[in-house]
């Protein structure tokens, strides 16, 4: 029982490593969609490939159905080449076209295979355990997780071979291109990493998850860092801990297991949205709360300027007129002028505000600005 | 005698889904064009997704599977998506294809949790619910029929209502701010006529496919025409030929599965207009680009050939003086 926990745990863990080290690139280069299109395009490759070798798991497959994946992009391209098709509509055209034909192969022929859209589409990591790399007597643990090990090692050493490569043909293609680094290389390298890492994947959290892998930790990572080295551990971090979390929760729920993970992934990315500094919901409602106060003690501190000095001076700076001349609600206005005391921009006589040297040099300040 | 045997396979349950079919391409055709046109082809993919655990938690609440009540919680579950996707857009530096995917893959997620327990709960009333996920055609009842029509019908009522304020949101949205149009609104009324569209056609074709229902009729009409009024008129038109022909089709043999047939059969119209069309079309296209090319060969002869003769004379001119 303990040995099948952590067979899964194992599995989950090294399938959210190896998606989200390739959804790094994907979500910079705003391909995050080219995942989800592959996802779907590669299930006739799978059932074509399962037609051949009548297993779910052989080296085969995954050659397979990566070349579908790769096939998908290159439709894309092709229906974009053309003009005549805009590249989100050619995204949406192309892989609902091979996902149909895929689902039909499957009910056609389903009499006589062992498939399932269900498994292909959702996958089921439970199961993962089961089927098991057996040499002669020795059990050496389950297939997946050396098919998913696999392509962990592969996206890893891809991308610390062609680091510089990556970074330039991601942030700056024309440079990359001038330079003779071969951004379109680099860009079919990354786009068969992606077809592999999901037919490894699909078995294991099925089409649509392998999506929230690929993107949700990366996007989190991309709200904290502008590092991109910072932002890949990073997302391997959260995809870790997201599955971790994931896989736990659904054992007390006793629901699916990817989907526990898929929803975890969001609540993660909305906690880190509202709580990281700088960027965050939070930070960001402070800031303009922050700038609102700011604002009107300087134009309090205006107001006072103007009139400083002539005639009109005792009436404009009376507290108790202050929200008439300056179009204020009169709460608003003495909670503004409170501030303004506590920051020693203005000092109070009797009933009168006066500006401080400090007011005074603001209100110049920001005339002059 | 055969066009009997014809007849009497028009039974009443393909008429049904056939009329279903067509009414769902005939919506989903039209609104579609908005999308395409918007560039939001794959925010149809985002609400399909993001609909199911709205299904779920409609059923949870409930206990019913009243069409009905089942397309209001994916309407709900589908706009929230659509919004959070928006306001992750605007307040942050992911960009729109990174959101659309999170909340794409995570809701559906969510959706499967729901589902998974609603099965586990042992609810005896809860089977067909998972043919939200791929569809099931060949369950569409009259009443389905009703409420797509209905429904449908508003949606297009509200659609042809605010044509010109519509019309100006998608092809100008900058002039149509200055102008005074509340874009804001008008978007999200797009976008809520787009969640009706998805939301009814989820049941027939399934959550995975429901998008192409939405962009192959448009990208096929956008290729026959330059006006908008015609595009929608031809994606309706696509779109109720893929549902009709994409259910005959299913009909006609045991195992194929009517959802995948009709997104085939519009792709097939998306692949015929962009070979065909006029104007625009591949075919068109290259033999314009080959008269092209043999005008321009001839106007370079004709303009060598003078240049030469012209040299000539020049050449005779310079050796008589």
């Amino acid at each position: 029982m303990i040995q099948e926990h952590l067979d899964i745990l194992l599995i989950a863990i090294v399938t959210a490593s190896a998606c989200a080290l390739p959804g790094v690139f994907l979500v910079l280069r705003r391909m995050t969609l080219m995942s989800d299109a592959i996802s779907h395009a590669i299930l006739p490759g799978i059932v074509l490939a399962f037609f051949l070798t009548h297993s779910l798991s052989s080296p085969l497959m995954i050659l397979a159905a990566a070349a579908t994946g790769v096939l998908t992009v290159v439709f894309v391209e092709l229906l974009q080449k053309t003009k005549l098709v805009k590249e989100d509509a050619a995204i949406g055209l192309t892989f609902p076209a091979l996902f149909s034909i895929g689902v039909i192969l499957i009910s056609r022929f389903s009499s006589n295979i062992h498939l399932d859209i269900d498994a292909v589409l959702l996958g089921e990591l439970a199961y993962a355990p089961l089927n098991r790399l057996e040499i002669s007597v020795y059990d050496l643990g389950p297939v997946s997780l050396y098919v998913m090990g696999g392509m962990l090692l592969l996206n890893l050493a891809f991308i610390i071979i062609f680091y510089k490569e990556l970074k330039l043909a991601t942030f700056d293609v024309s440079l990359a291109a001038t330079l003779g680094f071969a951004p379109a290389l680099i860009h079919y390298g990354l786009m068969t990493l992606v077809s592999m890492t999901t037919v490894g994947a699909f078995d294991a959290v099925g089409s649509i998850l392998v999506v929230a892998l690929i993107a949700g930790p990366p996007a989190t990572a991309y709200l904290m860092t502008d590092s991109l080295t910072r932002m890949l551990v990073l997302s391997v971090i959260i995809g870790c801990m997201n599955a971790v979390s994931g896989y736990w929760l659904s054992f007390l729920l006793n629901v699916s297991i990817a989907g526990t993970i898929a929803t975890v992934t969001f609540f993660v990315f909305g906690l880190i949205f509202m709580i990281v500094p700088n960027r965050g919901l939070i930070s960001i409602a402070r800031r303009h709360i922050r700038q609102k106060w700011e604002f009107a003690q300087t134009m309090l501190v205006i107001h006072l300027f103007n009139h400083e000095g002539l005639p009109e001076a005792q009436d404009e700076s009376e507290i108790a007129h202050l929200h008439e001349h300056l179009r204020w609600e009169p709460t608003f206005a003495t909670r503004v002028v409170k501030y303004a005391l506590n920051n020693r921009y203005v000092s109070q006589q009797a009933t009168q505000l006066m500006l401080t040297d400090r007011g005074r040099s603001i209100a110049q300040q920001a005339l002059v600005q | 005698m055969d066009n009997l045997y014809f007849l009497t396979r028009f039974d009443y349950t393909l008429i049904i889904v056939s009329i279903g079919a067509a009414l769902l391409g005939t919506v989903s055709g039209a609104l579609g064009t908005y999308a395409v046109l918007r560039r939001q082809s794959l925010l149809g993919d985002a609400i399909s997704h993001a609909a199911l655990p709205g299904i779920a938690i409609a059923f949870l609440l409930t206990g019913s599977k009243t069409p009905l009540i089942l397309v209001l919680g994916a309407a709900v579950a589908g706009w929230l998506g659509t919004l959070i996707i928006l306001s992750i857009v605007r307040l942050t530096r992911i960009k729109y294809d990174s959101a659309l995917g999170l909340v794409l893959s995570t809701f559906f997620g969510f959706g499967l949790v729901l589902l998974t327990f609603i099965q586990r709960s042992g609810n005896a009333n809860q089977a067909g619910l998972d043919d939200f996920i791929f569809g099931q055609a060949a369950t569409i009842l009259k009443r389905d029929v009703l409420t797509i029509g209905i429904l449908g019908g508003v949606a297009l009522i509200i659609m042809v209502i605010f044509w010109k304020e519509l019309k100006l949101l998608i092809f100008d949205e900058g002039f149509a701010a200055s102008i005074g149009l509340p874009t804001r609104s008008l978007d999200i009324l797009l976008t809520s006529l787009l969640v009706i569209a998805i939301v009814l056609g989820l049941q027939a074709v399934g959550a995975v496919l429901m998008s192409a229902m939405l962009v192959a009729p448009a990208v096929a009409a956008r290729q026959w025409t330059d006006r908008l009024n015609l595009m929608v008129t031809l994606a309706a038109c696509f779109g109720a030929f893929a549902g009709v022909s994409g259910t005959i089709i299913s009909s006609s043999a045991t195992g194929i599965p009517t959802g995948p047939t009709i997104i085939l059969c519009a792709t097939v119209a998306v692949g015929f207009s962009i070979a065909f069309a006029p104007n625009r079309g591949l075919l068109w296209n290259s033999i314009k680009q080959r008269r092209n090319r043999r005008n321009l060969k001839i106007a370079t002869n004709k303009f060598v050939g003078a240049t030469a003769a012209e040299n000539q004379i020049k050449e005779n001119d310079t050796r008589t003086s």
